[in-house]
């Protein structure tokens, strides 16, 4: 890898902002978050899936993969970030690279005409250009293709240096925020700002989630100004150095972005959630509060309460027509990061109960609150091998489970209820309203009626209690002339007349049984 | 017949094919307790894992070498040891099927050497059957990445014999990557009909045909077994099903002297005729199941109704080559005209006999481009067409691979007589559904003005 995209590296692992790097040595710094991967062991996306990941749900620009096919080919259009306005997003562009364009070296110009080709076609606001494995290994030089087609075709070309052999998913997601600190922030400036401009940042709008707190902000009178990604437009990154206030959503992926907004723009930042209902009213509450240190009218804060009291009332009242359909229902939750207290309070609030949660990827605060909320933290693991859950749940330890779609199929097998609460979800459960949706959605999952016939056993699983055995077949088969059964012992006996058997009787003689249909002998 | 038309560009829009690789992991799929693995870097097995679970609904138990910049640099063989080692340490697979990846080709290992070297070394891994398969994303797409690996499987685990033991009445039926699990049934069952029995190679009927399992492995659920495998050498007859198979097909001739037959297409009448007829070659039988007669007169039945739809539909399809010649060469012999034909590898001789004029290779750019162009009313792709068919207002077939946004793809059958019958009602069905009420602009008048304007009446009151 080129020493640009090292130094890069290194940059991010360096994290001040996130509390887990800075308890480590400088050493172990060095050696960044990701563990190193086990061959047969590892699962999840590269860092350049991470990187689409973030910058895929800006809607408007044109997404173009530098790579052999299965990159893009076997990765487009797999997610559900929403959009509000154009639809380029959702196009798998790619230079799908031959073997004659590796070998002959003619990447970086078939990158070029790509450019040319979709600057031609789509006029898009911007290209973001995605190195990948085979391009950065054969040592194609992204960063001058993009920075000429830039001039020579005067639309902005951003360079994105993320191949996937570099990590994992998540340092792919700070690597693409880096792309966008040092190409797209602050390249253009609104028409007008008020004191109430936020950055929403880690936030990609799935099934529409952020429209689900849209609303909130509206009737506060916020504006999103600046967004890295949900919903954005390439203005609004380019837009986000203008804003007063940054919210980085759910997670720390981001956080260089925050933090090089802060100390280069001057712009706070806060971590915050808009999943569950306390963790909604939180990040109001401080959103408003930063606004107005920031120069925001102070009436934003009693604004702000009223708003919470309002929705907050409003909410329990919409949930609990759920309370008697779910309560009682024990829940295992097998999510990462913060979801796995998120929405504890609240469940446990309508009754359920919460028998365990990961606590994969989550950091000493997030366990610290697990702690608080399950009373201690014997309900906490780690990973937990899918034959161990597979087990759990077969063994009725739950009623439900909450988790991404990877363990999906754990629960389904085990015919056990399902509720996607992860990224390819495809209903929105954010805000106070996004409640109601998740409650519907367990409560479907728990008490549809499917779920106990399943689980009788099957016709042959319970011994008979009467049988009538009829004669064996006889003659031969019509085509092939093969006296039928002859291969398999006759069963003469024949059964008297129906004698009801009360108790499963000793040997029971069965129909013949045979491979094969009769008729195809 | 058709040319292959190579657009000259340089960017990809929307691509059709999926990867290389991803065709040998799906074919590895098909063989019983394995676990597919892709020496690359993790991404490429994540993205491809992702799209196997979004088509089948399915765990699929696909693993990584999880090469970073350092061991692609140094070289991989160390890590698919480990791999390896940390496979049977989890789920003790019997199979373990190796696919490369761009990322190892680009860089140029002798993995087949140094897998050599390895399995030698290490005879704790004696019960695992270890393949492996060069399937570079750069070249070829699905289809060849799953014949490679089923010629890698063939090489690997059939004994090499010198003397004719034909089991008379066992065949190999070398599965192609078009079908799927219904179809592989549904030609087992024809197979069975004529008193022969059937080893399947791959056989994801077993593996991929959705069901539940009474416990929870980390591997294939199904599948032809090792043992099977090497059985295939004893079989009187190889039924290859897809031009693609024809080289497991020879690989099969030159190790154990079977002889074999190439069925390009199982789909339509004349295709399913010859398939039937060497069936009772094969069994020595003049006639042919009442089942399987029964099931020809409805075809023919289901053609006759179907006609008047499929005559003179203009259709455009997108889909590896096996596929578009079975689909194109079935509607083209019921009337429909294929007006676009996209395809993603040229690895095929198939490409001639296409009944159509030419072929593009190419991606789903091209297809919308072309079927809007030559105005087809019918859209025949994999999922992805979607966007496409939106555009054009066109309905779509979902065919191939992907089928994401529809559940059930695993049942779709349309080879065989049964299958066939359920294609053309399909296709007829689809046209039925979309309404086309005539106006008399269609036929060149001038539109009709409205008589008057409807204005409601003023409140009186
Ligand atoms: S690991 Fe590399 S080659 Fe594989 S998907 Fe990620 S970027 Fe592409």
């Amino acid at each position: 890898m080129g020493d640009a995209l090292k130094d890069k590296i290194a940059d991010v692992f360096n994290e001040p902002a996130c509390g887990t790097n800075l308890s480590k040595s400088e050493q172990q710094r060095k050696k960044g978050c990701a563990k190193p991967l086990t061959p047969g062991a590892a699962a999840g996306g590269c860092a350049f899936d991470g990187a689409k990941i973030v910058l895929q749900p800006i809607v408007d620009v044109a997404h173009l993969v530098h790579a052999p096919l299965a990159c893009e080919g076997n990765g487009w259009d797999n997610r559900g970030a929403a959009s509000s306005g154009s639809d380029r997003y959702r196009t798998g562009f790619t230079t799908d690279m031959t073997e004659l364009d590796i070998v002959m070296g003619h990447g970086e110009r078939k990158l070029f005409r790509a450019i040319r080709e979709l600057v031609e076609a789509e006029q898009p606001p911007a290209v973001f250009v995605y190195s990948t494995c085979v391009p950065a290994l054969i040592g194609d030089d992204i960063d001058a293709v993009c920075k000429v087609a830039s001039e020579k075709f005067a639309t902005p070309c951003i360079p994105i240096n993320a191949p996937g052999y570099v990590g994992s998913k998540n340092l792919g997601n700070k690597l693409a925020g880096e792309a966008m600190l040092d190409h797209v922030i602050g390249t253009v400036e609104p028409e007008f700002t008020t004191p109430y401009d936020i950055n929403i940042v880690g936030d990609y709008n799935l099934s529409g989630e952020l429209w689900q707190v849209k609303p909130l902000l509206d009737k506060l009178g916020i504006r999103i100004l600046g967004s890295l990604a949900a919903d954005a437009r390439y203005k609004q990154v380019a837009m986000m150095h203008r804003a007063r206030v940054t919210m980085m959503v759910c997670s720390k992926a981001l956080i260089n972005v925050a933090r090089k907004l802060e100390e280069r723009h001057g712009i706070p930042f806060f971590e915050g959630s808009f999943y569950g209902i306390s963790d909604t009213s939180d990040s109001l509450r401080r959103m408003c509060r930063l606004l107005v240190d920031q120069g925001a009218d102070t009436d934003l804060l009693d604004r702000c309460e009223a708003l919470i009291a309002q929705e907050e009332a409003q909410i329990w009242a919409d949930l609990d027509p759920f309370r008697p359909r779910v309560a009682g229902r024990k829940v295992l939750l097998y999510t990462g990061g913060h979801k796995s207290w998120s929405v504890v309070a609240a469940l446990q609030e309508l009754g359920m109960e919460v028998i365990g949660t990961s606590i994969r990827k989550a950091t000493e605060e997030d366990k610290g609150r697990v702690v608080d909320i399950m009373g201690d933290d014997k309900h906490m693991f780690d990973n937990m091998a899918p034959k161990d859950m597979y087990r759990l749940l077969k063994d009725a330890g739950a009623d439900v489970l909450m988790s991404g779609g990877r363990s999906q199929f754990v629960a389904l097998k085990a015919k056990m209820p399902w509720v996607d609460v992860n990224q390819e979800k495809h209903e929105p459960y954010a805000g106070y309203m996004g409640m109601v949706d998740l409650l519907n959605a367990i409560d479907r999952a728990v008490n549809n009626p499917m779920w106990a016939e399943l689980r009788e056993p099957a016709p042959w699983d319970e011994p008979l209690t009467e049988s009538r055995v009829l004669p064996a077949l006889s003659g031969n088969c019509p085509v092939t002339g093969i006296p039928a059964g002859a291969s398999r012992p006759v069963v003469t006996t024949v059964a008297p007349e129906p004698a009801p058997v009360t108790a499963p009787a000793e040997g029971v003689a069965a129909f013949p049984s045979s491979e094969t249909d009769f008729e195809d002998c | 017949m058709a040319r292959l038309k190579h657009p000259k560009r340089a960017l990809s829009t929307n691509p059709l094919k999926s990867s290389t690789p991803l065709g040998a992991a799906l074919a590895y799929l098909g063989i019983e307790r394995a676990i597919p693995l892709f020496h690359g870097s993790q991404g490429c097995t994540a993205f491809a894992m992702v799209h196997l679970v979004r088509h089948f609904k399915e765990a699929v138990p696909l693993q990584t070498t999880a090469m970073n910049e350092v061991s692609t640099i140094l070289g991989g063989a160390d890590q698919i040891e480990e791999a390896i080692e940390n496979l049977r340490a989890k789920s003790a697979p019997r199979f373990i099927g190796i696919a490369s990846t761009a990322l190892t080709e680009t860089r140029g290992e002798d993995v087949v050497g140094e897998l050599k070297e390895i399995v030698a070394r290490r005879r704790d891994f004696d019960d695992t059957a270890i393949v492996y398969a060069s399937t570079p994303d750069f070249d070829g797409a699905l289809q060849d990445g799953w014949a490679k690996a089923v010629e890698a499987i063939i090489d690997a685990l059939v004994p090499s014999v010198t003397e004719r033991d034909p089991d008379l009445r066992q065949v190999t039926l070398l599965a192609g990557s078009h079908l799927t699990p219904a179809e592989i049934e549904e030609l087992v069952r024809l197979v069975r009909a004529f008193g022969l029995t059937p080893i399947v190679l791959p056989d994801i009927s077993s593996s991929l045909d959705g069901h539940v399992s009474d416990d929870w492995r980390g591997t294939s659920l199904g599948g032809t077994t090792i043992e099977d495998i090497a059985r295939c050498a004893r079989s009187g007859f190889t039924l290859a099903v897809g031009e693609s198979m024809r080289g497991a097909a020879k690989l099969l001739e030159d190790k154990a002297m079977v002889p074999y037959r190439v069925f390009q297409s199982v789909t339509g009448l004349k295709p399913v005729d010859a398939f039937v007829r060497t069936l009772m070659g094969l069994s020595g039988q003049q006639d042919a199941p009442p089942s399987v007669k029964r099931d020809r007169s409805r075809l023919i039945d289901a053609a006759l109704d179907a006609h008047f739809h499929t005559g003179g539909l203009k259709v455009a399809i997108g889909a590896d080559p096996d596929l578009l010649f079975a689909l194109s060469t079935t509607l083209a012999s019921m009337g429909a005209e294929i007006v676009t034909a996209v395809t993603t590898s040229q690895h095929t001789p198939l490409i001639d006999r296409m009944p159509c004029d030419e072929v593009i290779l190419g991606d789903l750019g091209d297809f919308e481009r072309s079927a809007r162009e030559n105005g087809a009313r019918m859209l025949i792709t994999h999922s992805h067409g979607r966007h496409a068919a939106h555009r054009l207002h066109l309905p779509l077939v979902r065919a191939g691979f992907p089928i994401f946004d529809r559940i059930g793809a695993q049942d779709i059958n349309r080879v065989g007589y049964r299958g066939t019958r359920a294609f053309l009602y399909e296709i007829a069905n689809t046209v039925q559904a979309e309404h086309h009420r005539a106006s008399p602009e269609d036929f060149g008048a001038a539109p009709i003005p409205e008589e008057f304007e409807h204005v409601p009446h003023a409140a009186t009151c």
